[in-house]
């Protein structure tokens, strides 16, 4: 069986704590990986300057072909991987086989990896503002006749990253050629950071430690700069914490002004991609669609088209849902939306096509069925509620009210030719990402930032003069 | 399953006798009304049999059912001190309480003679005689501090301390203030390396896993390292010892300093550890101090069927000295059973861990 080590940077470690990895589904084994200790994390990290060190010994430049380069290794080639080597096709079913996503979506996550990787120049230059990369890796010069210094805030960005949505890993792929070490508590596997190897990326500026919760505390604990993914109670923690950059649920939404609601069948598809595409696992999933009127409407259109939808085995290429591995996950959150039933006017418009229930249980997983709830207003508990499956509520809302109470909204796609409404979203300072017009929520601009430009944590800009 | 050679299993037939007398003789003390203490004649009383009648060897303790903790929670503490023993100086010792009212223990003499005789499993050339101690652990109303105290005195030693309130440090990591959790240790670590530079010729050093890393940590921040100090021998305790943290303690934290991993708590005496290095995988076996105290086994669903040698079950923990009685109590720890071995001819525990059914489910994905 294939063995992951940890890497500490770049040298692999066999630990003797090994997790064995097996099929979410089959319970056939896998993998073994390395579960690191936090100890090895506090003491590696005291060395995180060389990771800095080693990447600025490589001219920008060189560093953005690199990681072209892995793109290409990445989505093609056979690469060497713990004690073995993986194929693009084996990485596809590996991941589905430990994160319970269907194939099709790993590889649909792999595709964008891709992207954002192929695309890494044009990325940068959105981020930094087409600032002059030499700047960032020389610390200082002069644009335009104006002295500019940008100074690295850490010499390594800690990554915690979740391990059933692998699509977050574009988040810190521009950072190698920001000259910043990575260190990553990956989910169960990591093939990219080898791609950057084969690519040519000095190893020494990666570490990559598998383990438990007390790992990520520890990469939070010894990194200046980190970010995690989480629940609303790792978001409460680090709020308000500089060093760390919290992504956590989305609550995105899909908000219809007075003047379209009544066009609400023009957008069905994109109310259904925005719930269901990646099986409604990421933060940019569609979790409530507000309208002044027709909410019942809305809601039971879209329970026809997502209420049949089954799971599917992963290889399936229909698979439309992901499976839960994590056990009494399913059944909690299904105990917790029957709890939310419970209040006054609130429907599960979706029951009727669940006639054994919305939680499927199976030997080794569990699966919930897309959920669409009616609430008849915002003020019901139901009205704010968010899981990681194709879960969404149609909330009944007057326009007027709208913005003050959706709460937090990473994603905000705005159905509206109102200009008054589309000013007052843009002035919404409550609402992240914001599309006017009809763009699923799930649709991404790499070139824009996300929750947070990634430059701006790792960098700050400070005044510089130097005697002439 | 294990198949034991014949001289060891003499040994260990031999030791399940002394331990089935012994179980005679306590049971027969805490029972006997001019000797035992309210707590466990009253019980009696209720349960309505005479245990010292009915106990001829440890298999039957199985009558008592299991010890509950939550007896300990909350007073009269006299309760628990043996009648025979009422005019004794009384320590009291506990442990939880980070909120609530904490669970108490009564001692009088247990604590030494449980480090008196963990003592003659430390190799002197590791813990000099007469050499002085640093106890880098917690301290307050708990035994550690006293018994390790005591445990540098039996050896002719003199033991130098640091405050450390556990409890605190619980309510840090609880509240999330990790900048908190991280300066107090800063505070205590600084404590340390104090008392080690003074001077005062400290070879031995009792800590827990996380305080060794801070520490051998900073030592080399500082361009020394726990041997430089002075140290020769650690002695360790903590439920963070798995083989994969011993082996980095061994290969990177400790210089080639001596470290026994024990495990222990304020019901029990100390589980001491054979020597496990690179041949043994850095595997940890403890073995309690038998017949004081027994470690088993045990099936989580049925506790009076211990598993089968290498078999993963819930620790079960039965602590007999005259001070204190602890009938089968179930910890909320696992491990795998042990055989016998030269040294400890009893079973022991491995690779002990939380008990895995009372870990809390996670109900909130992450993203």
């Amino acid at each position: 069986m294939i063995h992951f080590p940890a890497l500490r940077w770049g040298t692999p470690y066999r630990s003797l704590d090994i997790d064995k990895v097996v099929h979410f589904d089959t319970g056939e084994p896998v993998a073994e990986v390395s579960q690191a200790n936090p100890g090895i994390v506090a003491r590696d990290l005291r060395k995180a300057a060389r990771a800095r060190q080693v990447l600025r010994e490589v001219h920008p430049a060189d560093l953005l072909q690199m990681v072209k380069k892995a793109a290409e290794l990445f989505s093609t080639a056979e690469l060497p991987l713990g004690d073995g080597t993986q194929t693009p096709d084996e990485f596809v079913r590996q991941q589905s086989a430990t994160t319970g996503l269907p194939e099709h979506m790993c590889r649909m996550n792999m595709e964008k990896l891709r992207y954002v990787l192929d695309h890494i120049d044009e990325i940068l230059a959105s981020l930094t503002r087409h600032l002059d990369p030499g700047i960032l890796a020389r610390g200082y010069g002069e644009e335009d006749g104006v002295m500019r210094s940008y100074q690295a805030t850490t010499s390594v960005l800690g990554m915690v990253l979740p391990s059933n949505s692998p699509g977050v890993h574009s988040l810190w792929l521009p950072i190698i050629p920001l000259q910043i070490g990575l260190v990553l508590k990956p989910g169960p596997q990591e093939p990219m950071t080898q791609a950057f190897f084969e690519a040519g990326v000095p190893r020494e500026a990666v570490a990559l430690y598998p383990g438990l919760g007390e790992v990520g505390a520890a990469v939070l604990n010894n990194c200046p700069r980190s970010l995690i993914f989480g629940g609303t109670a790792t978001v409460e923690q680090y709020a308000g914490n500089p060093a760390v950059q919290v992504h956590g649920p989305g609550f995105s939404k899909i908000l219809l002004g007075d003047d379209e609601a009544d066009n609400w069948e023009q957008h069905l598809d994109l109310m259904v991609d925005s719930v269901l595409i990646n099986s409604g696992r990421s933060c940019i999933n569609c979790s409530g669609i507000w309208t002044p009127r027709n909410g019942r409407a809305i809601a039971a259109a879209l329970a026809e088209r997502l209420g049949p939808i089954a799971p599917l085995p992963p290889e399936d290429p229909n698979a439309a849902l992901a499976a839960f591995t994590v056990p009494g996950q399913a059944p909690a959150i299904s105990a917790d939306i029957d709890a939310a039933l419970d209040e006054g006017g609130v429907d599960e418009v979706t029951a009727a096509h669940h006639p054994d229930g919305r939680l499927v249980s199976r030997e080794r997983c569990d699966y919930l069925r897309p959920t669409v709830v009616y609430c008849p207003s915002p003020d019901v508990a139901m009205a704010k509620k968010e899981y990681m499956f194709p879960f969404v509520t149609v909330v009944e809302c007057e326009q007027r009210k709208m913005i003050g109470a959706i709460g937090q909204t990473l994603v905000a796609t705005g159905l509206t030719n109102d200009a008054r409404f589309e000013q007052e979203l843009l002035d919404a300072r409550n609402i992240d990402r914001l599309n006017l017009g009809p763009i699923p929520t799930i649709k991404l601009n790499w070139l824009q930032p996300h929750e947070g430009n990634i430059v701006d944590f790792l960098f700050r800009p400070r005044a510089f003069q130097r005697a002439s | 399953m294990s198949t034991l050679t014949t001289a060891l299993q003499g040994r260990a037939d031999a030791a399940r006798a002394s331990l089935d007398a012994w179980v005679r003789e306590v049971v027969a003390w805490h029972f006997d009304p001019a000797t035992g203490c309210p707590f466990w004649l009253q019980w009696a009383e209720k349960a309505g049999w005479d245990p010292r009648k009915e106990v001829e060897r440890f298999d039957d303790l199985r009558k008592f059912g299991h010890f509950e903790d939550e007896w300990l929670r909350g007073g009269p503490v006299r309760r628990w001190v043996p009648r025979a023993y009422a005019d004794k100086p009384i320590f009291v010792f506990e442990t939880g309480g980070t909120t609530g009212i904490p669970k108490s223990r009564i001692a009088i003499d247990d604590f030494r003679t449980d480090y008196e005789l963990f003592s003659d499993t430390l190799p002197d050339e590791c813990f000099p005689q007469g050499a002085n101690w640093l106890m880098l652990g917690p301290s307050g109303p708990r035994r550690l501090r006293l018994a390790v105290e005591h445990l540098a005195q039996h050896r002719g030693g003199i033991c130098f301390c640091v405050d450390l309130d556990p409890r605190w440090v619980i309510k840090l990591i609880r509240k999330g203030w990790m900048d908190h959790l991280k300066a107090y240790q800063a505070h205590v670590v600084d404590q340390a390396i104090t008392v080690l530079s003074a001077g005062h010729d400290i070879k031995c050093l009792f800590s827990t896993p996380k305080l060794i890393e801070a520490l051998a940590n900073r030592l080399e921040e500082e361009g020394s390292s726990i041997r430089e100090t002075g140290i020769t021998g650690i002695f360790a305790g903590g439920t963070e010892f798995t083989p994969q943290w011993n082996r980095f303690a061994n290969e990177e934290l400790l210089d080639g300093v001596y470290m026994t991993p024990t495990y222990g708590n304020t019901l029990m005496g100390l589980a001491a550890s054979p020597p496990s290095g690179a041949d043994e995988g850095y595997k940890i076996t403890y073995h309690a101090p038998q017949p004081r105290a027994v470690l088993q086994v045990v099936d989580p669903d049925d506790a009076d069927r211990a598993v089968d040698y290498g078999g993963t079950g819930r620790v079960m923990l039965t602590t007999l000295t005259k001070e204190f009685f602890v009938p089968r109590f179930l910890e909320r720890d696992e491990g795998e059973r042990e055989p016998p071995c030269e040294q400890y001819p009893w079973d022991g525990v491995s690779g002990v861990r939380p008990f895995s059914a009372l870990a809390s489910s996670t109900t909130v994905g992450v993203y």
